[in-house]
């Protein structure tokens, strides 16, 4: 019986005993490792959803001389679908006191709704409005006893009590963070590098809004998730007011109008003879 | 990238710990203080999610003042590691909570101890400890140097020596780092190193 010949499927054998110089380098053809992976094409996707923040939309807030600015987008999607523009992602707590939206927006609402009840609770309880570090650790202990069952929030409490300005980042999975500055969001990182490079602490309060106005615009530019209008809100030592709510695509030729190109030779009417 | 690292020395025990709190890719702030002050003479260093690092060391540490209140004594720091790790394991299998915890007090009969405890409550005495990736780098550098009864001096030097080498190695090295200190005369806040600072929040 003939033994098959597999010697053709042998990839050096043609040129293992090639002594000619110029064919050397092509012995052994280029290799690349290819990820240890069952899904060749997919693999990348899961390790940048892991690292992309889930929630889609751009929120910031910081606190300054004149108090805490408060600012975000409006846009709300669903995958690859924008459900809605004009969605309000700055939620009225009490007249001192905002939340953001950032996450779930069922459970964002929800749950801001509820700290109102209990804050005005503890009104009637102690007479004397709560503190934004107690409005916080009650939304962080509720937060966090839900921990593991699937709510999304990521929120920043923005208020002025008896101590100043006072602004905490609360999420689902139960951190809360006392700071200056936060930003909320998949549109998050790029907000914080503009936000980061125009802060001062002694900035007027048009200067403010005008920073957190063009920090929301820069993320709507890069981020796909974010868009809409950017609204703008002022917490100071009378409670909040809203100061602007702009279209992002009308900022955007704002910030960067449509230069007229120079003409250089323009056509003329030929004379008729 | 959390490092939370602590010895103990003649007559007190450090604990050091990073103050990053990172979500993802993102840095939200660079000052979060890990390490809570549980008594006067008790110093409770965590590393771990940040809702139940929070949760479970305040927790404890209202626990350990209900103790004090209901019995006019306070807890002596075994006493209260062991606390700390039969509730861990009480959760364990229910509602575990991830926080790895290094406990350091001063007894007045016994001197400073250090009490390693991790997120599946196992619970140990020792005289040097870490935690966290930062923990490859000062494991090795406190092997090195460690010796019994070091002064303050040299503590903070071996200290400083774990935080250069976590920064020179650690791929996203945090950027700073608070020492605590518990002796006799009680825990309290001994310095910061800090490699970026915060816009400073009063106007200049």
């Amino acid at each position: 019986m003939m033994k098959i010949d597999f010697s053709g499927l042998e990839q050096n054998a043609s040129l293992r005993g090639n002594p000619n110089e110029l064919l050397s380098g092509l012995s052994t053809a280029p290799e690349f490792q290819i990820p240890n992976t069952n899904d060749f094409d997919g693999f990348q996707k899961e390790s940048i959803q892991m690292v992309k923040p889930a929630k889609g939309t751009t929120t910031l807030a910081f606190i300054f001389k004149e108090g805490v600015m408060v600012a975000a987008d409006s846009r709300a999607s669903m995958g690859g679908y924008i459900s809605s523009q004009s969605v309000k992602k700055i939620i009225e707590i009490n007249p001192h006191m905002l939340g953001t939206m950032a996450g779930g927006a069922a459970d964002c609402q929800f749950w801001h709704r509820n700290l109102g009840i209990k804050c005005r609770l503890h009104e009637l309880a102690n007479k004397r409005r709560i503190s934004v570090t107690g409005a916080s650790k009650l939304l962080a202990n509720i937060l966090y006893s839900y921990r593991g069952m699937g709510l999304s929030v990521g929120t920043m409490i923005a208020g002025w009590d008896e101590k100043g300005p006072g602004l905490y980042y609360v999420d689902s999975e139960g951190g809360r963070l006392k700071g200056t500055r936060f930003s909320v969001g998949s549109g998050s990182p790029y907000a914080y590098g503009v936000l980061d490079s125009g802060y001062h602490y002694d900035m007027s309060v048009e200067e403010a809004a005008e920073l957190a106005r063009r920090a929301i615009y820069h993320a709507t530019f890069r981020d796909g998730a974010s868009g809409g209008v950017v609204s703008v809100y002022h917490v100071g030592p009378n409670g909040w007011k809203k100061l602007s709510g702009d279209d992002v695509g009308e900022l955007h030729y704002t910030y960067y109008p449509v230069e007229p190109t120079t003409i250089e030779q323009e056509m003329a009417e030929v004379s008729v003879s | 990238m959390e490092c939370v690292f602590g010895l103990v020395g003649k007559g007190f025990a450090l604990v050091v710990a990073d103050t990053s709190a990172v979500h993802s890719i993102l840095v939200h702030k660079s000052n979060e203080d890990k390490v809570m002050i549980l008594d006067s003479h008790k110093l409770m260093g965590a590393s771990g999610e940040p809702g139940d690092r929070v949760q479970f060391t305040e927790y404890i540490q209202k626990n350990v003042a209900l103790y004090q209140f209901r019995n006019g004594i306070p807890l002596t720091t075994a006493a209260a590691a062991n606390f700390t790790r039969g509730e861990l394991a009480t959760a364990l299998r229910k509602n575990p909570y991830s926080v790895n915890i290094l406990l350091a007090g001063y007894d007045k009969e016994t001197g400073p101890s250090l009490y390693y405890i991790d997120y599946i409550a196992s619970l140990h005495k020792v005289d040097k400890a870490a935690f966290g990736y930062g923990s490859y780098f000062s494991l090795a550098m406190m092997d090195r140097h460690y010796h019994r009864d070091m002064t303050v001096e040299e503590a903070i030097e071996l200290v400083d020596k774990c935080i250069i080498e976590i920064r020179t190695r650690l791929v996203v090295a945090p950027p700073n780092f608070v020492i605590k200190i518990v002796d006799e005369k009680g825990a309290r806040e001994y310095a910061w190193r800090e490699s970026i600072k915060d816009a400073p929040l009063s106007a200049v």
